[in-house]
Parts: C-alpha cells; sequence; structure tokens
C-alpha cells in the first residue's frame, strides 16, 4: 500500500502516529484524526457549493439564453464570492411573532440533513465515511430530517404564505418517497445488499441502468420532487407564496436554505450515479488510483445534477393535485409492479448467463414502461372526451 | 469501533458549519430590528388574522396512506437484501404482500380518496 | 465507565428529558418536535446496540412518517381546544403513584434474570442481522405467516384512513 494507492489512510496513520507521539490517548487520537477527516470533506463540499452556485446561474443564463454571471473575475467565477459576503453582511432579521428556536433551528437542520448523506456516499474504492450495512436506508433517514426542518421553517415563520408553502412541498416530498424507497430495493435487489459500496462492486460488468432504465428514471422523477425543484417547485411557488416556506429568512439562514438545495441537488446527482451509472467505476481506472476515480464520480455526479437543472427549467410548475394524483395513481403502483417484475425475472434468470440476464431485465423494464404509458394515454384520452367531449369528426376541418 | 460514531462526527460536524455561517452573517451583519420591519410579509397589504389557518383534512389522509406504503418498504428492505439466495418461493411471498397492498391502493382510488377534493 | 456507558446515559438522560417535554409542553407543535428528538435519543440507543436496520427505520418510519403525521393532525385540531384545557386532571397522582410502581416491579423482576448484570459480548465481524432477518421473514419455518399478516394489517389501516376520510365529507 503506498500513497498513490490509499492516501488517506496513509495520512491518518502518520497524523493518528504524532498525536500518541504527543503522549495522547489511542482511542481519542482516532476520534480526532477521524473528526478531522470529516471536517475536512464537509469544508470541501462547501466550497464545491460556492461553486455550484456560480454552475446553476450559468447553465440557467445558457438554458434560457443568456450569458450569465460573467463580470467578475474570468467567466465570472468570482461572482458566488461577491454572493457569500453580501450575504454575510446582510441583516438577519427575525419576524415578529416567530417562534425564534425553531426558526433559528430550521436552516441549521435543513443544510446538516444533506451534509450528512455524504457519510454514506463513496467517492473512490477506499473514501468513504461510514462503510453502512444499511446505506440505502440511511438517505432517507437523512431525508427524513430534512422534511422536519422545512416544516419547521414554515411553521416557526409565522407567515401564512410559509406555512402553506412548507405543508405544501412536505405533502409532496412525503408522497414521492413512496416510489423513492421502492426504486432504492432494486439496486438492493440486483446487488443482494444495501451497502453502497457494495452496491457499486456488482456493476462490474453491467451499469444497473441497463438492467432497469425505468427504475433509474422513476427513481429521477421521485428525487427531483424530494428536491422541490420545478416541476415539484410547490414550496416555493415564486408567483403564488413568494418564496413559500423561506420567505421571512434573510441574510445567511437565506442562505443555508439556498445552498443546502443546491448541494443536494448535486448529491442526488451522485446518489443516481452510485445507485444506476457505477459511481466512481469506469472500465477498471478506478482501480489505479483513488485520484483517478474521485474526478469520475465528480464528472458523473455532475452530470445527474445537469439533467436535474434541465428538467428545472425545461418543465412548468405543476398543481399540487396534479402532482399527488400523479404520484399515487400513477408512479406508485407503476413502482411496485416493476418491483415485483424486477424480483421475479431476478429469481428466473438467477443462472442464466449475463447477456440473457441483462437482456431479459431490460426487455421487461421496456414493457413495463410502455403498458404503463399506454394505460396513462387511454385514460387521459377518457379524462379529455369526458371534458370537451367526443371528437366530432364531421366538423373536422375542410 | 461502532461505525455510528463516524455518522455522529458527521453530524456534529453538520451542525457546526451551518452554525459557523450563520454566526459570521450574525456578526458581520447590521442589527437594527424596528416593529415595522419585523412585520410579516403579505403581497403588499397588512397581514389579517391568525397564521395558523386550518388545513385540510386531506393532508392528513395523504400522509396515513404514507405511512401505511413507508412500513411496507421498509419490510421489504431485508427481504431484497435476501432473495438473490433464495427460491422462487421467497419471491412469490413478497409479490403476495405487496399485491395485498396495492388492492389497498385500488380500493382507495376506486373510493376517490386519492383526489385532491 | 468506559465510553459506551457515558454515551448511553447522556442519550438515555436526554430521551427521557425530551419524553417529559413532550406532556409537560403546552404549544402543541413544541410537543411534536420534542417528541421528535424523543424518538431520536430511541434510535441513538438502537444504534448503540448495534442495531442498525432498526435505529435506521426509526428515523424513517417515526420521524419521517409519524411525527410528520402528528404535525397535520396538530393543524387540524382548532385553536380553542390547543390552548384553553388543562393539562392534567385531579388524578395525576394516582397516574405518577402507578407509573413508579410499574417502573419498580419490571426492575425487580429483571433483577432475577441472569442477563441483568452481564455485559454484552461484540458481535462477530460477519454478523449479518439485516440477511438473518430477511430469511426469517421468508421461511416457513420463522415469520413467513407473521410477514403476511403485516400486509393485511397495512391493509386494514389503510382502509381505516378511507373510513376516515369518508367520515369527514
Amino acid at each position: 500500500m503506498n500513497f498513490w494507492n490509499d492516501p488517506l489512510k496513509i495520512a491518518a496513520d502518520w497524523m493518528e502516529g504524532i498525536f500518541v507521539g504527543w503522549g495522547m490517548d489511542a482511542v481519542l487520537a482516532h476520534v480526532l484524526v477521524a473528526f478531522l477527516g470529516v471536517f475536512l470533506l464537509i469544508a470541501i463540499l462547501m466550497v464545491v457549493d460556492i461553486f455550484l452556485v456560480w454552475v446553476e446561474r450559468k447553465v440557467v443564463a445558457r438554458f434560457q439564453d443568456r450569458l450569465g454571471p460573467n463580470r467578475l473575475g474570468p467567466f465570472g467565477l468570482i461572482q458566488p464570492f461577491a454572493d457569500i459576503i453580501k450575504l454575510i453582511i446582510k441583516e438577519d432579521t427575525t419576524p415578529g411573532g416567530a417562534d425564534k428556536v425553531v426558526y433559528n433551528l430550521a436552516p441549521i437542520l435543513s443544510m446538516m440533513s444533506v451534509l450528512i448523506l455524504w457519510a454514506v456516499v463513496p467517492i473512490a474504492p477506499v473514501m468513504l465515511g461510514v462503510d453502512l450495512n444499511v446505506g440505502v436506508l440511511f438517505l432517507i433517514a437523512a431525508g427524513a430530517i430534512g422534511t422536519l426542518s422545512i416544516i419547521m421553517a414554515g411553521w416557526s415563520s409565522n407567515n401564512k404564505f410559509a406555512l402553506i408553502g412548507g405543508f405544501r412541498q412536505v405533502a409532496v416530498m412525503v408522497a414521492f418517497e413512496v416510489p423513492m424507497l421502492t426504486m432504492l430495493l432494486v439496486p438492493t435487489i440486483f446487488a443482494s445488499s444495501m451497502n453502497m459500496n457494495d452496491i457499486i462492486q456488482g456493476q462490474g460488468n453491467l451499469w444497473y441502468f441497463a438492467l432497469s432504465p425505468l427504475g433509474a428514471l422513476i427513481f429521477l422523477v421521485a428525487a427531483i420532487a424530494e428536491l422541490g425543484r420545478a416541476p415539484f417547485d410547490l414550496a416555493e411557488g415564486e408567483s403564488e407564496l413568494v418564496s413559500g416556506f423561506n420567505i421571512e429568512y434573510s441574510g445567511m439562514k437565506f442562505g443555508m436554505f439556498y445552498a443546502g438545495e443546491l448541494l443536494h441537488a448535486m448529491t442526488f446527482g451522485g446518489i443516481w450515479a452510485i445507485l444506476f451509472f457505477g459511481g466512481y467505476r469506469f472500465f477498471g481506472l478506478e482501480q489505479v488510483s483513488p485520484f483517478l476515480a474521485i474526478p469520475i464520480f465528480l464528472f458523473k455526479a455532475l452530470i445527474g445534477y445537469w439533467i436535474i437543472m434541465w428538467v428545472r427549467y425545461t418543465m412548468m410548475r405543476i398543481r399540487i393535485d396534479q402532482m399527488l394524483v400523479f404520484n399515487w395513481v400513477f408512479l406508485t403502483p407503476l413502482s411496485f409492479v416493476l418491483l415485483m417484475v424486477t424480483a421475479l425475472m431476478n429469481a428466473l434468470l438467477k443462472d442464466a448467463s449475463l447477456w440473457i440476464y441483462g437482456l431479459g431485465m431490460f426487455l421487461s423494464n421496456v414493457v413495463v414502461g410502455w403498458i404503463a404509458l399506454e394505460i396513462a394515454r387511454s385514460v387521459s384520452r377518457k379524462q379529455r372526451e369526458s371534458v370537451e367531449g367526443p371528437k366530432n369528426l364531421a366538423e373536422a376541418p375542410h | 469501533m461502532n461505525e455510528w460514531l463516524y455518522v455522529a462526527l458527521f453530524i456534529v460536524v453538520g451542525l457546526i458549519i451551518p452554525i459557523g455561517a450563520i454566526a459570521a452573517g450574525f456578526i458581520f451583519g447590521p442589527k437594527k430590528p424596528n416593529p415595522i420591519k419585523e412585520t410579516t410579509y403579505e403581497c403588499g397589504i397588512e397581514t389579517v388574522g391568525d397564521t395558523w389557518v386550518q388545513f385540510k383534512a386531506q393532508y392528513y389522509i395523504f400522509a396515513l396512506v404514507f405511512l401505511v406504503f413507508d412500513v411496507e418498504a421498509v419490510f421489504l428492505f431485508p427481504w431484497a437484501v435476501k432473495i438473490g439466495q433464495l427460491g422462487l418461493y421467497a419471491v412469490v411471498e413478497g409479490i403476495i404482500f405487496i399485491t395485498i397492498l396495492i388492492v389497498g391502493l385500488m380500493y382507495a382510488w376506486r373510493k376517490g380518496m386519492l383526489e385532491w377534493a | 465507565m468506559t465510553g459506551e456507558q457515558i454515551i448511553f446515559l447522556i442519550t438515555a438522560g436526554f430521551t427521557l428529558g425530551s419524553g417529559f417535554m413532550v406532556v409537560t409542553t403546552r404549544n402543541l407543535v413544541h410537543a411534536a418536535l420534542w417528541l421528535v428528538s424523543t424518538l431520536f435519543g430511541v434510535a441513538v440507543l438502537y444504534a448503540l446496540m448495534n442495531a442498525n436496520f432498526i435505529a435506521v427505520v426509526q428515523v424513517v418510519v417515526y420521524i419521517g412518517a409519524i411525527a410528520i403525521l402528528f404535525i397535520f393532525a396538530v393543524m387540524l385540531t382548532r385553536k380553542d381546544l390547543r390552548e384553553n384545557t388543562p393539562q392534567i386532571n385531579k388524578n395525576w397522582w394516582a397516574g405518577a403513584l402507578l407509573a413508579a410502581l410499574v417502573f419498580a416491579g419490571l426492575v425487580f423482576l429483571l433483577q432475577g434474570w441472569s442477563g441483568f448484570s452481564k455485559t454484552g459480548s461484540a458481535l462477530p465481524s460477519d454478523f449479518d442481522a439485516v440477511g438473518m432477518l430477511g430469511e426469517a421473514l421468508v421461511s416457513p419455518n420463522a415469520y413467513v405467516l407473521p410477514f403476511e399478516v403485516a400486509s393485511v394489517l397495512l391493509l386494514a389501516a389503510l382502509v381505516g384512513a378511507v373510513y376516515v376520510a369518508f367520515n369527514k365529507k
């Protein structure tokens, strides 16, 4: 083992040696080094987060045929730092009648719920926070704290818009958690493990996207709803609720919600890449060195993030009733059917060769997706006809 | 050593960093509160009535339906981990488990409960 | 005292204190949030026992679903109901006495159990609790019937929700 293969372990051992040499207790030294490592990872994430502000603004500008920030520094790269300074020197107002403790706790919990996701995200073969055997469920548990922080922000602000925005967002988040949980079961079945690292290792021959393209798609839709981004951005709803659950926040507290949302989107890009696109894997390159694996993972995460942005700036907002009916009547039953088909095919093709297994999985996904779309099409046609009456062929244009 | 120790470290650092950022804002920002500045924002007119408006019962119903499926998915996770090694009977048992709940979802849908009305 | 014991005592105190706040605070949303911290404390206790799956499920189901359900339910209540009813009735001392007696009885009973004063031994490193649970859930010799009955129970909850919804209309 050399520095090129496992830099973190070498650095950690070296530092632990120094601390023990100072006469520190071995366990305490280990905890201290682990603390420093976690601190370093999260500090890097915060720096990445600052640049995500720039990425988001630049990409939205391109989608809308604008240039985006381009004055401050090369390509406007210094702009996000100016934004940070602005957020820091703004007055931090608290609305009258707000519930102070809950009001101040909400942005902290919101950011925390995003940061702890990285505890189970493997960024390279040897680099992950915790090798938890329930990693996949841990993601949902962290999301539960994020949901709670939105309800806390909405309730404590003493503002009707904030309350309505928070409640709508939470209703959507919990609703779309069901298809998300179900689609987390699909990689779990393939890898026979809930461990994130095992899921990546299981994709050595074939990415799970090839085995379950429909599952990856449903997961992406559910993830966008979980993030509260357009077309599911009810919580903000600028045109109806002004800014939704964070309307009364200013300065750095608002900054925490904003930065948390961007980092959350990027994190979900990374989780999508891990679950369905092999994470840090790329034709064996990841085995050479973690210095190669990290850029591969980051690249895949950014592609996922870019797709989430693409959807955000292309689709318009959906009404809450449409959103919930879409989830409960279409997406949830579809994800359950897909789960059952996947489990059944997995058992039937267990002993077949990789090609037959992959082809069978892929085709069953396509068939399930096609049938679901056909049913949705016929139902929506019936609904349309019940509103505007059946098309009268006699009155067709000449 | 218990792996949850590392999760605890992530939680602690995940709390320290936002607290630090908000504290920086608190230190460097101006602090001149006054009652008019603290009034609740509401689309250009003064606030009317209590903030605590009564919500639709539909929120509660959807949360209840969610709870049912949340618990169901939690039951399925150990099943999903193990079905690769077990025979077809395990898969069929899981499918029966899911089908019973899909029947419930269909029933709720036919009764019009999943509509926002 | 080992580090684990110190963490246990802190967590247990935190959980108990939060539980006390749930029943004493006047503000119902605060009570729900204190309930969240109580449930989180219980999750930490599970994690201390290396019960990873149960610890995570505790957060997913209780904080992610049940606490949200409670907050939604609180928002449905009327304001006069929240603020003008007394929190305790005149029989509070009987309830406190009964709780203390039950606690004393439990301690007395458990003292006769051989595992009461033992410290748990460490789990073997290849101990796959989730896999064993998954196998037991579908094994005909273990819990396959309770597993399927759980589904029927959840179905009953769903039908009950439908009934509640129709009562409202």
